[in-house]
């Protein structure tokens, strides 16, 4: 069982206690959670739920006003953005976040800039083999392309990264369903292949579907926490989440 | 008639390259922070005024005004450093207010440590003019509009080729995202006012021969070159080197053929024409992403 294999290996993040504010408003409160090596955890909530909230603060764009986030085992609540992306951290924001009049190479390129230029180049065949419809828009400026191209686009220059871990935030939001399912393949590819995913999806079955262990939030809070099989059998989960 | 047409234009272009300089940098701070810096004159100044004053202690040209330049670089990312910085959760008007008070706090200091007179910079190579198609064109023209094509040319290279130049650019465009690339955005807007600094300072290092150079220098100069930046599209940098083409061509026509004392005026007319009926400056797309 996959929830075995967590709780024995030691969990490459681990977010401790997580309070995170803005201002007066409190989004996240006490947030614990734990994503093993190689492990694909969804988190599955509401509208304004604080996923993103969640999300921000792994990368350090959120300083939390309390707590503690462990990576591989040291603490990073004093390293900037940048740090985390080079010690491993990658995320792919919500609505892609694109440099929109810079082209396809050019984002991608800059996925890797904690990366050296060698190390880049060769990453980037990589991942225009891996999403060839990339590799035809090339030269083009990111902001051209179709909301389906922007996303493969938004995942590949957060693979630049060669990331540890590679946070999702809402990869399918906005895109028609067999775009949506393209997208839902490529995590499970990206699982296959050894990648460490943390996908954060208002899709609660298709992303508790592909996950190995699911976390449910709710206004800040984690209410719920279980294999992804398990939370798509629960009640509560399938009445508010599933709309069963 | 066009020997004194092609007259007013060398001399357009002459000032307006200046202008154009001073355009960028605005353009450069802006890209990085959406502060409009209004210290950026006072780079200018801290150029020409440097200049003059270590030639006066007896260094060589060169010598002067590389350290001149140098100097104006550290004094625009001690701007950053010290008043930009700590004060960077406040908002861009804030921020604006702020470079308002850093360009009198450093107008003083210039006004004490240098002085008030003005200044006259000998020209880089000789005073003779060179005549062509009847109209005289001095040598430090060349060297202005010479240095100032050098300046567009480094800038795109760095902007279009180099890593840091592109994460600069990044920065702009989406600076969530520029962060979640591994992109220091702080040691962007540190280098942006380091960049602005030296376009500035080389700007009026260029021009100082040519126009005397004293304390209050930078006033004029960065107005002219806020109004070459609105005009060019704030933000764009072919735009704000077509911006500070027009003002200063525009300029020359207006004082050669209707009258010198409407000089100054006319480059405020222009920003007021523009800004009331093309709002994002001349090359601007309304409702677009800014480049
Ligand atoms: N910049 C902000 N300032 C103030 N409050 C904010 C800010 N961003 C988010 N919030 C609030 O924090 C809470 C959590 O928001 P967050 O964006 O993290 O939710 P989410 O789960 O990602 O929602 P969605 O599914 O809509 O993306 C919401 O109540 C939201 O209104
Ligand atoms: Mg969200």
């Amino acid at each position: 069982m996959p929830q075995k294999a967590a709780e024995r290996a030691v969990p490459l993040l681990s977010v401790r206690g997580v309070s995170t504010h803005y201002g007066r408003i409190q989004a996240l409160r006490e947030v614990d959670l734990e994503i093993a090596e190689g492990e694909l955890v969804a988190l599955v909530g509401a509208n304004g739920a604080g996923k993103t909230t969640l999300l921000r603060t792994i990368s350090g764009i959120l300083a939390p006003s309390a707590g503690d986030i462990v990576f591989d085992g040291h603490s990073i609540l004093r390293a900037q953005p940048d740090r985390r992306v080079e010690m491993g951290i990658a995320q792919v924001p919500e609505g892609r976040q694109m440099f929109g009049p810079m082209s396809v190479e050019d984002n991608l390129v800059l996925g890797a800039f904690t990366r050296t230029k060698t190390e880049a180049e060769a990453d980037l065949a990589v991942v225009l083999d891996k999403f060839p419809q990339l590799r035809d828009k090339q030269r083009e400026p990111a902001g051209t392309l179709s909301g389906g191209q922007q996303q493969m686009l938004a995942i590949g220059r957060a693979l630049m990264a060669r990331p540890r871990l590679l946070l999702l935030d809402e990869p399918s939001m906005g895109l028609a369903p067999n775009l949506a399912d393209e997208t839902f393949a490529t995590i499970r590819s990206l699982k296959a292949a050894g990648t460490t995913v943390f996908l954060v999806e208002q899709n609660a079955s298709a992303a508790l579907a592909l996950a190995d262990r699911g976390y449910v939030l709710e206004t800040g809070r984690i209410v719920l926490a279980d294999t992804g099989r398990a939370l798509l059998e629960n009640e509560k989960v399938q009445a508010a989440y599933l709309g069963l | 008639m066009f020997a004194e047409f092609l007259q007013f234009l060398f001399t357009g272009i002459t000032v307006g390259a200046t202008y154009a300089l001073v355009a960028m940098g605005f353009s450069i701070i802006y890209n990085a922070s959406h502060v409009i810096n209004f210290a950026q004159g006072e780079f200018v100044m801290l150029g020409g005024m440097g200049t003059v004053y270590l030639l006066a202690a007896g260094l060589p040209l060169p010598v002067a005004i590389i350290i001149a330049v140098a100097m104006t670089v550290v004094v625009g990312m001690l701007l950053e450093k010290l008043a930009i910085e700590p004060a960077r959760n406040a908002s861009v008007v804030t921020l604006i207010i702020i470079t308002i008070g850093a360009s009198i706090f450093l107008r003083g200091v210039a006004q004490v440590v240098m002085d008030k007179e003005f200044h006259a910079m000998p020209a880089f190579t000789g005073e003779d003019p060179i005549v062509i198609g009847g109209a005289a064109i001095l040598p430090q023209s060349l060297w202005v509009i010479g240095g100032g094509v050098m300046m567009v040319l480094a800038l795109w290279f760095f902007f279009e080729r180099m890593k840091m130049g592109k994460a600069m650019l990044a920065t702009a465009y989406n600076p969530l995202a520029a962060r979640l690339v591994g992109i220091n955005t702080k040691m962007v807007l540190l280098l942006s006012f380091g960049l602005a600094a030296f376009l500035g300072s080389v700007g009026g290092i260029l021009i100082a021969p040519m126009s005397a150079t004293y304390y209050e220098v930078g006033i004029m100069l960065g107005l002219k070159g806020f109004c070459a930046a609105i005009l060019g599209g704030l933000g764009r940098g072919w735009g704000a080197v077509a911006g500070g083409l027009i003002v200063g061509i525009a300029e020359s026509m207006g004082a050669g053929y209707i009258s010198s004392e409407y000089k100054d005026a006319i480059a405020f007319i222009l920003i007021l024409l523009v800004l009331f009926f093309m709002p994002s400056g001349l090359f601007g797309t309304r409702g677009t992403e800014r480049v």
